[in-house]
Order: structure tokens, then sequence, then C-alpha cells
């Protein structure tokens, strides 16, 4: 089980206030992920929940259980570092039984577990080995072997990606949520990337200077950003904002348009412009378009066309926003409808 | 180095080097060298180097006279019984200012090695009497602890130091993990800071080896080390050099010693934690 | 990492430090102020309390007084030159590829475990010995009358032989920076066309400030209680008598204790203000 309910949840830091209460229910087996801007409180928020910090007020329910006072040891909770944080005179195996061994766990129980855990991520090659012999892949698995053999009631992950090369992150992505369909245990995953937010989310929750902007699936948030914050700060490239006589066209104070939501002609549509950079992905193309007669919040509008497509720096285009595409908020950056 | 040194470089550099290292060590050598002449050939006029009649006549008689091994025991118990007294009482307290530090951390650190500034000869007649009254003078107790509590700050001070390198992850981590606050510096802390921690401990048994002023005025027999057998050796009566010799000899040799088979922790102990 | 149970762990963890040093240093320090106002000579049968500032003003208005501070000034200025340039020397010398590096260190670190008692000793007899001491040999081997050492030059030996202990401490942690400078920085120097004169001068000695400031902070602290080089050497006589050790004097060898503890409270209050003054330096490189 692990039900983790936040219920008026606050933290400062002597006068800064870096979050204000805050109410969040995380239901048991459901992979959330913390998504903000840097210093928004992602960092903090999970490790309240992990008992590392304390909270300046509110309550946090683990399985119902008050634990807002309980210490991290006593919280049933395991948590991967972003800089892993192994030990680093332990060898792989010592590090993995060390939460057993904490635990008392007998030693045949702990070596059934290790085998377990090193067989799902690919360890076994390596339990004889010192953390400084491994990649920084081996090393965050070593980090989540660590993790799963505690069996917790909650996985917490700080940006355990974040030290990896490109590739090796789309990797370990995938089995972290593989992990997460053969554990079904709660997942509390922290990232700034908001692709490692959209493929692997159940729920995500935006934050924004402590305050969450809006909880959701993956595809709601993409569907129906609740305010300007989530809809410019979910989907990649960002969205399009336009004002003034663009907006008040749609009873809006500011509209917008994704870029892959933007039809392009080389002959007629509604905003006229020159491209600026064309960068060209192979299957995709975003073009940086600089609008002639358009109110845009930006300087440029992106679009996202066919690779295929042959435009190049100083064609002129005409963008039209696709039917039932357009985002519309009001003055106060709510949504409309 | 990028560039080649040249050899004739090479080759000054190593004269000068050398040249100034041994006159350094010279002293140190010129001792154990008298120590194993006669008392006779020790002030020969001129000097006599090595060709001389090896004897070990003289550690006898110094044995014999001063009873080296008492002093040699004495001072072995009380440095490190001290440097673990005080290993034990600061690992906990440089634990605490590393990784949970406050406001006033800083200041109570400083305040710490400002205890250290506090001249001895202020308060000794103070701890003679306070040892007289607990009937403690002149006992391994009272060394023990008050040579712990002079090298107290500096032990707490390089703990310090070495403890603010390991990550602060590690340790939570480890709690995360189940870790009692006992288990997290007995399983993860220590073992991390363990080269932090001998340095700190090697340097601390030499500072209370040597150690003169204590050692000196709290002690008569019972408990004096090795300071206090060597100084019997400064009344005019020992002026036999040779004696004298091979009695230096037998009170610096086992630091010395240790100083050398630990050189690389030593080194960096001796900086006090304080130049990286 | 600080929630309340970490910090009242922290708090609990420090306690026995905090509580033995408070105590440590609370405890005889009150005493000494407390005889430090008593006509106290236990010899005589003297124990009259309480006769005021009396004992600091005869302590303070006797001629040893402003003499022991003098030479402790210039005991402590004079090693902390002596080690600091020739530390500073030594570690660039060091610093130089040269064969055997290893066992010159070592042979340059020996000096610091050599017990203050054995060094004042061996240099007092072998080598400072007007009539066998090697110098003396070394004299009228040249032909010179061989000196008196610690009756002619009593400072100057002391300085000396605690410098020689002291030496290797200041060239470790100097050669220590040294070897932390990076070589790039110098060689853009080079490129600059600075000669190795100013490049010592503006690349180097910045650099070693911070080394040589940790090197002046310890030995303050150790040098301002030098005792077993004098009380093995010259007994504080000839101009050798510090300030510690004239309180010694008074306290152990004349057991005036009122007069003595007088001269040790002025002996804390004057380490005190050198303290405050060395901790401002530490303080700010604390920070970095
Ligand atoms: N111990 C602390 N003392 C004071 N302020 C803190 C402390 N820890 C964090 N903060 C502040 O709280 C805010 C939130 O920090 P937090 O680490 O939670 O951000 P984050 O969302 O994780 O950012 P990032 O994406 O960069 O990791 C920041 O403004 C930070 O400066
Ligand atoms: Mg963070």
């Amino acid at each position: 089980m692990g039900r983790i309910t936040l219920d008026k949840v606050a933290k400062s830091f002597g006068e800064v206030n870096v979050i204000p209460p805050l109410d969040l229910t995380i239901e048991d087996g459901e992979f959330v992920v913390f998504v903000g801007p840097s210093g928004c409180g992602k960092s903090t928020l999970l490790r309240l929940i992990a008992g590392l910090e304390d909270v300046s007020g509110g309550q946090i329910r683990i399985d119902k259980v008050d634990a807002t006072h309980t210490p991290p040891a006593k919280r049933g909770l395991a948590m991967v570092f972003q800089s892993y944080a192994l030990y680093p005179h332990m060898s792989v195996r010592k590090n993995i039984a060390f939460p057993m061994k904490m635990a008392n766990v007998p030693q045949a129980e702990q070596d059934k577990r290790i085998d377990y855990a090193a067989k799902v991520l690919n360890l076994s090659d390596y339990l004889d080995r010192r953390p400084g012999q491994l990649s920084g892949g081996q090393r965050q698995r070593v980090a989540i072997g660590r993790a799963i053999v505690r069996e917790p009631a909650a996985f917490l992950f700080d940006e355990p990606l974040s030290n990896l090369d490109a590739a090796l992150r789309v990797n370990m992505r995938l089995e972290i949520s593989e992990l997460h369909n053969n554990l079904k245990t709660t997942m509390i995953y922290v990232t700034h990337d908001q692709v490692e937010a959209m493929t692997m989310a159940d729920k995500i929750v935006v934050l924004q200077a402590g305050v969450i902007e809006q909880v959701g699936s993956p595809l709601e948030l993409y569907q129906t950003p609740r305010n300007l914050f989530v809809a410019g700060f979910i989907g990649s490239p960002k969205m399009n904002f336009f004002k003034g006589a663009d907006a008040a066209g749609h009873d809006a104070a500011t509209i917008g348009v994704r870029p892959e939501h933007l039809t392009v002609s080389t002959t007629e549509g509604l905003w006229k412009g020159t491209v600026g950079v064309a960068e060209h992905l192979g299957s995709d193309t975003f073009l940086y378009v600089h609008p002639e007669t358009a109110d845009t919040v930006e300087d440029t509008i992106t679009v996202r066309v066919d690779g295929e497509m042959a435009l190049r720096h100083g064609d002129t285009v005409w963008l039209t926003p696709q039917d039932g595409k357009t985002h519309r908020f009001d003055g106060a950056g709510l949504r409309i409808g | 180095m990028a560039r080649a040194v040249t050899t004739q470089r090479k080759i000054v550099a190593t004269a000068a080097a050398w040249i100034i290292g041994l006159a350094i060590f010279f002293p140190i050598l010129w001792t154990v060298l008298t120590s194993f002449k006669t008392e006779a050939q020790a002030i020969a006029d001129p000097p006599v180097w090595f060709g001389f009649d090896w004897t070990l006549e003289n550690y006898s008689v110094v044995q014999e006279r001063s009873n080296y091994f008492r002093f040699l025991m004495n001072s072995v118990i009380i440095a490190v019984g001290s440097t673990v007294l005080g290993l034990l009482i600061a690992i906990p307290s440089a634990w605490s200012m590393a990784f949970v530090p406050g406001k006033r951390t800083k200041d109570v650190l400083m305040w710490m090695l400002s205890t250290k500034m506090l001249p001895a000869v202020g308060v000794l007649f103070p701890i003679v009497l306070i040892a007289r009254f607990l009937d403690l003078y002149d006992t391994h107790i009272l060394l023990i602890v008050v040579l712990m509590l002079m090298n107290l700050p500096i032990i707490i001070w390089m703990l310090y130091t070495y403890f603010k390198e390991i990550p602060v992850d590690i340790l939570e981590a480890a709690r995360m993990d189940g870790a009692s606050l006992r288990s997290e510096i007995i399983y993860v802390l220590t073992p991390m800071a363990l080269p932090g921690i001998a340095s700190t401990m090697l340097l601390n048994i030499i500072l209370a080896w040597n150690e003169a002023f204590w050692t000196l005025n709290l002690t008569t027999t019972k408990a004096a080390p090795l300071t206090a057998f060597i100084a019997s050796y400064s009344s005019p009566e020992g002026l036999f050099y040779a004696k004298l010799s091979a009695a230096s000899t037998m009170a610096i040799a086992p630091i010395l010693i240790m100083g050398w088979f630990s050189q690389k922790q030593l080194v960096r102990g001796l900086t006090f934690g304080a130049v990286k | 990492m600080a929630t309340q149970h970490s910090r009242a762990a922290a708090r609990l963890m420090n306690a026995p430090a905090v509580f033995v040093l408070l105590v440590w240093m609370l405890i005889p320090l009150c005493m000494t102020i407390y005889f430090s106002f008593m006509d106290y000579r236990p010899l005589r049968g003297v124990a009259d309390c309480c006769v005021g500032f009396e004992n600091y003003e005869r302590f303070v208005t006797s001629s040893s007084f402003l003499s022991s501070v003098g030479t402790t000034l210039l005991m402590v200025g004079g090693i902390l030159a002596i080690t600091v340039i020739g530390g500073v020397l030594l570690a660039l010398l060091l610093d130089q590829p040269i064969w055997g590096q290893g066992i010159v260190r070592i042979l340059v670190i020996a000096p610091f475990f050599v017990m203050p008692t054995v060094s004042a000793l061996v240099w007092k007899n072998m080598f400072m010995n007007p009539v066998n001491g090697l110098f003396a040999y070394l004299w009228k081997f040249f032909g010179a009358t061989p000196i008196d050492w610690l009756s002619e030059l009593p400072l100057f030996s002391i300085i000396w032989i605690v410098s020689w202990q002291w030496l290797p401490f200041a060239t470790l942690i100097l050669l220590t920076a040294v070897q932390s400078l990076s070589s790039e920085q110098l060689e853009a120097a080079e490129m600059d066309g600075a000669s190795a004169l100013s490049r010592f001068y503006y690349i180097i000695l910045p650099h070693l400030g911070r080394a040589i400031t940790v090197v002046i902070l310890i030995q303050t602290i150790f040098l301002l209680s030098i005792f077993a080089e004098i009380f093995v050497t010259t007994n504080g006589a000839f101009g050798t008598r510090t300030l510690t050790y004239l309180v010694y004097q008074r306290v152990l060898e004349s057991q005036n204790i009122g007069l003595g503890s007088a001269g040790g409270i002025l002996a804390v209050i004057l380490a005190n203000i050198v303290a405050i003054f060395l901790m401002r330096i530490v303080g700010k490189n604390l920070d970095n």
C-alpha cells in the first residue's frame, strides 16, 4: 500500500516561504511526477514527504497514518537521489543489502531479494564491485536496487536521470516505467524534463513557486491546461500566445496555439510572416516565424511542420490555427471554456 | 609539466633539496650516531663520523638507570588514551556541526578553537589543586583527560573539515534506508571519513606524545611519560653525550618510526585539514 | 537536512564536547581570577583575601612584565618569520622535479616528530655547548672563538631551536598549497612575459595567502605557550623569559600564587586579544 495524502502542507526556511499550504493526494500504485521550473520547490516537497525536512504546517499521511513527525527511517519510503548517494566504501551487494541490514532482515531473505533486484536491474555481474567502478547508468541502477529491496510503500525519485547522457536517459526512463508496471508500487518522481513527465506519469503535478498550478494526466494537461503557466510549461516546443486584437476576436485576453496546431501555407492564411530559423530534425521541422500582422507575446511564432516541407530562411508564409485547437485565457490568465 | 625539464636544472634542484634536507635532518642523525659511541668518542675532537666502535652500552645503561620502558608505557597509554577519548567526544560533535549546521555553528567552532588559545600557565595552579583534591595527581587518568582537553579543539576542527567533504546526500540516503543515527555514524560516516580520522588520530598521538607542559607539571613518577624521562637528563650530571643521545633516541624513535610508516595520512593530518 | 529530530540529535551530540570544554575553560579560570585577588603564598602560610588589584598592579609595574611581553613578541615573531619565509622557499624548492623527492620530504618532516624536550636538550648540549658542541668545533675549525650560544645569544638560540621544529610544518602546508596552483596560470603569466620573480610575486605569493594564514594561526596557538624549550635550555635566564614562563615562575618556583594568578589572567587577556585578531582571519577563511 502507498497512499500519500498531503493536507495543508507548508514549508518555509526561516523567513522565506517556499511552499504555501497545499493539498495533494497520491493514490496507491500511482506514478506521479512533480514538474516545474528550477527552484519552484519540487525537491523540497519530495523531501517533506521523505521526512528529510520538517513541515512548517499541515499534515502528511501515509496510508491513513499520520506520519508528519515520523523520522525518515520509519516512514517505509525509499528514495533515489540525483547524485545516486551510493556508499562508496561498500560493494554493490553491500549497498543493496544495507537497508535490509538496518531492518534486521534474515540473511537468506536478504540474498533472495538481492538476487531478485540484481536480475531485474541487470546488475548480477557487478555485485562485487565498488560504486566507483561502475558507469553512471549502473550506479543509478544500484541506487534503484537499494530502494527496491526495502519493499517500500512508495519510491521517491529526485531527478534521478539528470546526471546521465541523453541516450542513457531514454533507456533508464523506459526501465523505470517498466519497473513501475511490474511492482505497481507508488512512485513520486521529480523532474524538470517535461518529456520524462509526459511519458512516465499517470498524474502530473505542475508546481510554480511552491503552488500547485494543475494536477492531471499528461493528456489532460496538454489538452486543457488550466492557466497560462501550465499551457506554456507543458508541451514542446512551447505554445504560442497572442494578445490584443487577435485575442479579442476570441473573447479572450490571451489565446494560445500549439506549434503543431498551426497550418502553414505559402499563399494564404490568417497571419503573415517570414521564416527566421528553420530547425530540421528529420521527422519534423520547427519554423521560427517573424510575424508581420499578428499581435504575439513573444517575438516569433513557433510552428511544427512535417520534415518534408521545404521551407527555408527568408520565405514568406501564412499561418492559420486549426479548428478547435485554440486555447483561450482571461485577463487573470485562467482558461476560458 | 608539459615541457621537458632540463637535466641540468634537475641536478641543481636535486642537489639543493638534498643538502637542505640533510641539514634539517642532521641533528637527529647526529644524535642517533652519538648514541652508539663511547662517551670519549662522543666528545672527540675532531668529531668522529662513522668510524667508531659501535656499542649498545649506552642503551642498557639508560634503561637501567631510568627504567625507560616504564616511561614508554606511560607515554603510549597517555597518547593513545587521550586520542581515543578525544575522538569519542569529537566525532559526534563534528558530525553535528558539519551536517546540521545552525546559525551559531561557526561561532561554536570558533569558540572551541579559542579555548586552545588559553595560556596553560593561567590555569596551571587550579588544575594542580583540583588534581590533588580529586587524588588524581600523577595518574594516567589525569593526563589522559587533560591532554584530551588540550587537543579536543584541534580534533574537532580537523574532523569537521574532513566531514564537510562528505556529501550530505549519502547520510540522508542512509537515513532513508532505515539507519538510526548510531548506524549512520558507525556504518556510513566513519568508514567514509576513515582516512581523515586516521590522519587526525596520528597527528594527535604526536601532539600528545610530545606535550611537555602538562606532562612535566602534573606528574612526578608513577605516570611520568617520556618527556619527563628526558627532562631528567637536563641536569648537569646528565652531561654524558652518548647517554643523552641514547635516551633521546629512545624517546623519539617510536613516534619517528610511526610517522614514517604512516607518512601519507600524516602529511594530510599535518595540514590540520586546513589546506587541500 | 534539518528536521527537528536531527537538530535535537545534533545538540545532544555536540553537548559532551561543549560541556567538557566549557568546564575546562571556566572552572580553572574562575579559580585563577579568585586567587589573583588574594595574597596567597602557601609556602609562607599566607592566604589573605582580598587584596583588590594589588597583585595586578605589582605584576604590571614590575620590570619583568614589560620585558617578558617584549620577549614573547620577539620570540613568536622571529619564529614565525623564519618558518614562513623558510617554508615558502623550501616549498618552492621541493615542488621542483627532483630525484628522491619522497626521501627528502621524510628528512624535512622529521623534526616535527621530535619532542620539544629532546630537541632542546640535543641542541643545547651537542650543538650549542661552547666546549663540546659541534658548533664550537666548527668555529675552531675556521679559527674563530666558539660562542657560548645560550648565554651570549640566548633568545636567538631558542628561536633557532623552535624554528627547526616548526619549519617542517610550515613547509608541508605551503608545499601542499604550491602544488594546488594550476600550472596553466603560471604558463599564462610566462606567455605574458612575466619574469620568474614577478611570477612569484604576482601569482604564487597571492595563491599562498590562505596557507600562510593557516600556518601563522596554528603556529601562534602553539608558540604562545612555548615552555619546554625554555625550561630545558635557559630556564628563563638571560632575557628569554616569556610571559608564559614568567607566570610559571611566579606560580611554581616562587609559589606566589596571587601574583602568578594575576599574571596568568593578564596572559589570558593578551592571548585573547591575539586570538580575536586571528579568529577574524580564520572566520573569513571558513566562508570560502
Ligand atoms: N535549506 C534551505 N534553506 C533555505 N532555502 C532553501 C533550502 N532548501 C531549498 N531552499 C529554497 O527553496 C526553494 C525551492 O528549492 P528546491 O530545491 O525545492 O527547488 P527545486 O524545484 O527542486 O529546483 P531544482 O529543479 O533546481 O532542483 C529554492 O528557492 C531554494 O533556494
Ligand atoms: Mg531539486
